[in-house]
């Protein structure tokens, strides 16, 4: 699947829901299934900065694909983290870099945006999209 | 057991914001440490400041001018009265405490040398901090810390064995941010004055609950800012006494703290205004003095009384959910509670609770020492007011519990 059809996916479950509790409680369950990050990779280096709570990004090239896996001392910071892994992981660097993040908005998370929102979503979907310039420029 | 005087329900109708709804919720303010609600009042003073005479000051010989000029000095004489200061020019316009305690760090610049020492306590807000590490960095001055215990009381018997001769600065907030402790600061101040050095006390949190008399402290620096008591963001205040401000060098220049210029030499305005460079925030100083009045009206004994019995019941309240541990339990302390539940962390229930409505702080508060002290990541930081009610206690304690499900 495209970034853009997993994307309208999680559009899709998450517009089965009436109220913010229910987001929540989805968000906190995707939390769970987040590839978690090797222990190894779980170092000061790989915090994003911007985030009130710790989360750390780890990303690797398999072929021409970027798999992420990542974690997080929050668990709500957790299942937006695994939100944006499951968008991007997988996907060839250029296809991150030249992704769209709308779709953050319409599973009613807008407010996670703002870029002096506490959780730093704008930061971690900046990381991994430094981290796709970075390989990609291996690539090249 | 609600014993207190205050109709609160009426109080409550000043505040036009306390109407409103966040999320569909009705708002639950409980962050009242980081910034108080603005009465109507204060409102009306800003509002008829711009619509009535707005005029810069001290300087116009029109009757705006003057009418502006006298507003904002008799906020000076309020502000004098309030802290019972000796004199109106020991109190300085500031655009809050981080800049009152700017002011004062960088005029002691010129005055300490490297084998001078500053004590600092361990519960500081990072204001109290960092102006401090930059002036040890620029003269050389050691910066000691006054440890704190698990509580979050001061030890007193280390405070005196870091006195000695060489300690020129002692700073100290009165109330803490993080913790809500109501720090001993006559003691503070009565053995650093025996060892003959200076003491600042940042007054940011206690302001907004208790009246500090500097003459009775014999304090040589307090600060305030409005923002924490009902007043509006970007003004504060500095007192100092008469001898630390001539002393100090002016902190910034420009227009109004001059007495002369030329190209070969200036000489700077007497007190208080050589520490005002430019057009100062004459609106905000007004209304600064608006808030002052409406609380005074209140009056700071009722409020404190209060207050006490919001921490107390919401004390008892949160200590009744499984796994939550208050940090700051001091004997004396403010209407504030910083807390976690078990090992969730602060964010996540903090970010459920604002989805209620209901407003905490949560992180490391500005004080990442104190949090470093307790290991762990930040606190979520309930602060109360006197517009609170139980009820909103109780919609703390219930969100609380909620998150705490959803988070399981």
């Amino acid at each position: 699947m495209t970034i853009q059809e997993i994307q309208e996916e999680i559009v899709d479950e998450f517009s089965m829901f009436d109220d913010w509790m229910q987001r929540y409680e989805y968000m906190i369950e995707l939390g769970k299934s987040l590839p978690l990050i090797e222990e190894q990779y779980k170092k000061d280096d790989n915090i994003i900065k911007g985030c009130q709570s710790k989360v750390w990004v780890h990303a690797e090239l398999e072929g021409d694909k970027l798999s992420f896996t990542a974690d997080s001392d929050a668990i709500i910071t957790k299942g937006i983290i695994a939100i944006l892994i499951r968008a991007f992981s997988g996907q060839k660097p250029q296809d991150i870099i030249n992704a769209d993040t709308g779709f953050i908005d319409e599973i009613g998370l807008k407010e996670h945006l703002s870029p002096t929102r506490a959780n730093g979503l704008v930061s971690m979907i900046k990381q991994l999209k430094l981290y796709a310039v970075a390989y990609q420029t291996q690539l090249n | 057991m609600i014993e207190t005087t205050l109709d609160i329900a009426t109080l409550r109708k000043d505040f036009p914001i306390l109407e409103r709804k966040v999320y569909g919720y009705p708002l639950v303010y409980l962050d009242n440490a980081a910034t108080s609600q603005t009465p109507q009042a204060v409102i009306d003073s800003i509002v008829d400041y711009y619509s009535s005479y707005n005029a810069n000051i001290h300087r116009g010989v029109h009757a705006l001018s003057q009418e502006a000029t006298d507003a904002y000095e008799q906020v000076r004489k309020k502000l004098k009265r309030h802290f019972n200061a000796g004199k109106d020019h020991e109190i300085i316009f500031t655009s809050g405490t981080t800049h009152s305690i700017n002011l004062v760090a960088s005029g002691f610049a010129s005055i300490l040398n490297k084998d001078d020492e500053i004590l600092v306590s361990a519960m500081e807000h990072h204001s109290n901090i960092v102006p401090w590490q930059m002036l040890c960095e620029k003269t050389g001055a050691k910066l000691r810390v006054i440890p704190m215990d698990e509580s979050g009381d001061l030890l007193m018997d280390k405070y005196e064995q870091l006195l000695h001769e060489r300690t020129k600065l002692v700073f100290c907030n009165h109330v803490s941010n993080a913790l809500g402790t109501i720090n001993p600061i006559e003691e503070i101040i009565n053995k650093a004055h025996a060892v003959g050095a200076a003491v600042l006390i940042d007054g940011a949190q206690a302001a907004a609950h208790i009246v500090a008399d500097v003459q009775a402290l014999d304090v040589d620096f307090y600060t305030a800012s409005a923002h924490k008591m009902c007043g509006p963001t970007g003004i504060g205040m500095l007192y100092g006494k008469e001898e630390w401000l001539r002393r100090l060098p002016p902190y910034q220049g420009g227009g109004e703290m001059i007495a002369e210029v030329s190209f070969e030499k200036t000489t700077y305005a007497d007190l208080p205004h050589k520490f005002e460079a430019g057009t100062p925030n004459i609106c905000g100083a007004i209304a600064f003095g608006a808030a002052l009045d409406y609380m005074n009206n209140i009056g700071f004994e009722a409020i404190a009384q209060y207050e006490e019995e919001l921490l107390n019941y919401a004390t008892a309240q949160l200590l009744q959910i499984e796994g939550l541990r208050i940090y700051g339990t001091a004997r004396h302390k403010t209407s504030v509670i910083s807390f976690n539940v078990g090992e969730m962390h602060p964010y996540d229930i903090g970010t459920i609770l604002d989805k209620m409505g209901i407003a905490v702080r949560t992180g490391h508060h500005c004080a990442q020492p104190i949090m470093d002290f307790y290991q762990i990541p930040g606190t979520i930081r309930a602060s109360f007011s006197f517009y609170n009610t139980m009820e909103e206690v109780d919609m703390l304690a219930a969100g609380i519990k909620k998150a705490v499900a959803m988070l399981s």
